[in-house]
């Protein structure tokens, strides 16, 4: 996939400028986010790559603003579509969210209230978001099904009622019910098997296309980024480390880092050849800002003499 | 390494692979369900046999549900099989050590679970694990050579000799599953069993415990059934892959082959399904139907007709596929599995399939 064309008057939908957030502790302070910029287009897929504890759900739950104390968001700005979101109100932020910025959260499928019915839920968003009447907003509820392609008949099943896949569908709907300028996915497909994830991403991705909405997709799967994202970053330590088009980042990873992680997934062809990760214990530490190493291409430089492979291959 | 496929045509034989350290013979397990006096079951595994042969790692695979990890807590003798026989050097241990393993047999075969957080306890010291395993299987009788023996252990796995003093809790997932890696090797085992060993661990770490287990292989000969839901780590490291569904086995053969030419279409629905940037966007709905229709209640098998290999709907029969260098072998398409189980395997969840 390339970079979608974005004009120079085609402002971006999401700018996040030197953004810091940190976890004050008792005893000590953590830097989860540390200076992170990045621009999101419009329409186009942009994926945040990363281990678990790299502070990418913490940049993400930034931008919702949904961080809560001991987090705080101790510099930097965040835009989406021109405003700064660091300076709403909670008024403000409640016509925001859901509206304009959507997010679907980690095992979301386990986020829907097991005691409604599918139909219930979706229903509520309508008549309290657009004040719609409730058979006006049966019929958009129907029709949400099946732009995910659920039969409408589901409308009146329970959550348990439904697979685990099928439950994903309906909370990917929901998040882009109230047409969102902005989705943001928190690894939304970790908990299911291979078949029913692929299913899961090619209604993303088709979703994306009808509706056009910008996306922050977030994973530690790097095949699975590469494959949906027009652009990505992959992050450590609160640092982002590179940033390219995904494709150049798949063809051509420059950070030690990066490769590393798309070595976690070994290729399914061709001759099988010794492939190296992180070693156990190596440490990045007090990684520089990115630099331009080609057009479009960003990557913080790595110290001459780094070891990165403890483990032989 | 030679795939140990049975006669052409037939059910897999019932002798056990002369070169196998294990085989599973017609290897059943049903776990009732419903209340105390229901007699509903669930078939977890149906009939299974499988040869893990002297030196190798056998990688089974299959989504969530399919009875791989069944097969390991079999052998490990962590769960009861309901039928079937599981012969370890030749010796059918089901009949021979009827009731629990023996502490031969322990150390003989070990298992690595998948979560190196709740397999280790937290609060002990990474010496602890390791000398506690190596003293109860005797492998160390005076505290010279139980030091020796231990610190050599963390050279193998790859960790500093100063970590046998950390604390569980203070190791990363990685150095963890290493401990569980040195633990189990502590016994001198001649088979690992390793349940999904890396799906719980940081990306970036994965591939190195992978190269582990590959080194073991080569420079200790142990013998590992490698259960991963991942078809890209079970080619990279597993010589053999073992296709699972719905509690059977399906496809057989050396990793390579059977990745470059799978027959069955589960296997090839899988293979389809695996997150690959060298094919990005090649998913097709209409393809994936049919190869979901055809797993379900496959309308024609490729074989039939052939007078060398016969086609059954009611036997799971094995056919030869592939080259004559690189043969494997897949169970005849015709054949249905279960109806309950295979449909609730493929999750059909969507409308148009």
């Amino acid at each position: 996939m390339s970079t979608l064309p974005t004009s120079p008057d085609d402002a971006p939908v999401l700018e996040v400028t030197d953004l810091s957030v940190e976890y004050h502790g008792e005893y000590r302070t953590v830097r989860a986010v540390d200076r992170v910029s990045f621009q999101i287009g419009r329409g186009e897929i942009f994926g945040l790559a990363g281990e678990s504890g790299c502070g990418k759900s913490t940049a993400a739950n930034a931008i919702m603003r949904l961080l809560r104390p001991p987090a705080v968001i101790t510099g930097g700005s965040i835009r989406f579509r021109g405003r700064d979101i660091l300076t709403l109100d909670a008024e403000e932020l409640r016509a925001l969210r859901w509206r304009e910025v959507a997010m679907v959260f980690q095992s979301a499928m386990n986020s829907l209230n097991p005691v409604m019915t599918v139909g219930d839920q979706i229903v509520d968003i309508f008549t309290t978001h657009e004040r719609l009447p409730k058979s006006k907003a049966r019929a958009r509820a129907a029709e949400l099904l099946e732009l995910v392609r659920i039969d409408p008949a589901r409308l009146r099943s329970y959550p348990h009622q439904l697979s685990g896949g099928m439950r994903q569908r309906v909370v990917i709907a929901m998040a882009v019910a109230l047409r969102p300028h902005l989705l943001i996915m928190d690894e939304p497909t970790t908990a299911l098997d291979v078949v029913v994830q692929q299913e899961i991403m090619a209604q993303i991705a088709e979703l994306q296309r009808e509706l056009g909405f910008s996306v922050l997709f977030i994973t530690h799967d790097m095949s699975l980024m590469i494959e949906l994202s027009h652009r990505m970053a992959v992050m450590y330590a609160g640092r982002f480390v590179e940033t390219a088009d995904a494709s150049t980042m798949f063809a051509d990873p420059l950070h030690p880092y990066t490769r590393a992680l798309i070595n976690a997934f070994p290729p399914l062809s061709g001759p099988v050849t010794p492939l190296v990760g992180l070693g156990e214990g190596v440490r990045f530490t007090d990684i520089p800002d990115l630099r331009e190493e080609r057009p479009g291409h960003w990557v913080a430089p790595v110290p001459v003499g780094t070891v990165i492979d403890g483990g032989r291959p | 390494m030679s795939i140990s496929a049975p006669v052409t045509g037939t059910p897999a034989d019932t002798e056990a692979a002369p070169d196998a350290v294990i085989s599973l013979r017609g290897l059943s397990v049903d776990f009732p369900v419903g209340g105390l006096f229901s007699r509903t079951v669930v078939r977890a595994l149906r009939s299974v046999d499988l040869d893990l042969e002297r030196g190798e790692i056998l990688a089974l695979v299959g989504e969530s549900g399919s009875g791989k990890s069944t097969i390991a807590r079999c052998i490990a003798r962590l769960e009861r099989p309901t039928a079937g026989q599981i012969v370890v050097d030749g010796v059918d241990v089901l009949r021979s050590e009827p009731r629990r393993a023996s502490r031969e047999f322990r150390s003989k075969v070990q298992m690595i679970f998948q979560d190196p957080f709740g397999s280790l306890n937290p609060a002990h010291r990474v010496g602890q694990f390791l000398e506690r395993a190596a003293k109860l299987h005797g492998r160390a009788t005076d505290p010279g050579q139980l030091r020796e023996l231990v610190e050599n252990l963390m050279a193998t796995v790859d960790l500093p000799v100063d970590m046998l003093d950390s604390r569980a809790f203070e190791l990363s997932g990685g150095q963890r599953q290493r401990v569980s890696i040195a633990r189990a090797l502590a016994m001198d085992p001649e088979v690992i069993l390793a349940d999904e060993p890396t799906s719980m661990l940081d990306v970036s770490v994965r591939i190195g415990v992978l190269n582990l287990m590959r080194r073991l292989r080569d420079e200790r000969g142990i013998s590992m059934l490698f259960i991963t839901h991942d078809l890209a780590s079970a080619r990279y490291v597993a010589d053999r892959t073992t296709v699972m569904f719905a509690g059977e086995l399906v496809e057989s053969g050396v990793s390579t082959a059977l990745m470059a030419r799978p027959a069955h279409p589960y296997t090839q629905l899988l293979l389809s399904a695996v997150p690959d940037p060298l094919r990005a966007g090649s998913y097709d709905p209409v393809e994936r139907a049919r190869l979901r229709a055809a797993v379900l209640d496959s309308p024609t098998c490729p074989y039939d007709g052939d007078p060398d290999q016969v086609c059954s709907r009611t036997e799971p029969v094995r056919h030869d596929v592939g080259p004559a260098a690189d043969r494997h072998w897949v169970r005849c398409h015709l054949y249905r599995p279960a109806a309950d189980v295979a449909s609730r395997a493929l999750a059909v969840d969507t409308v148009d399939g």
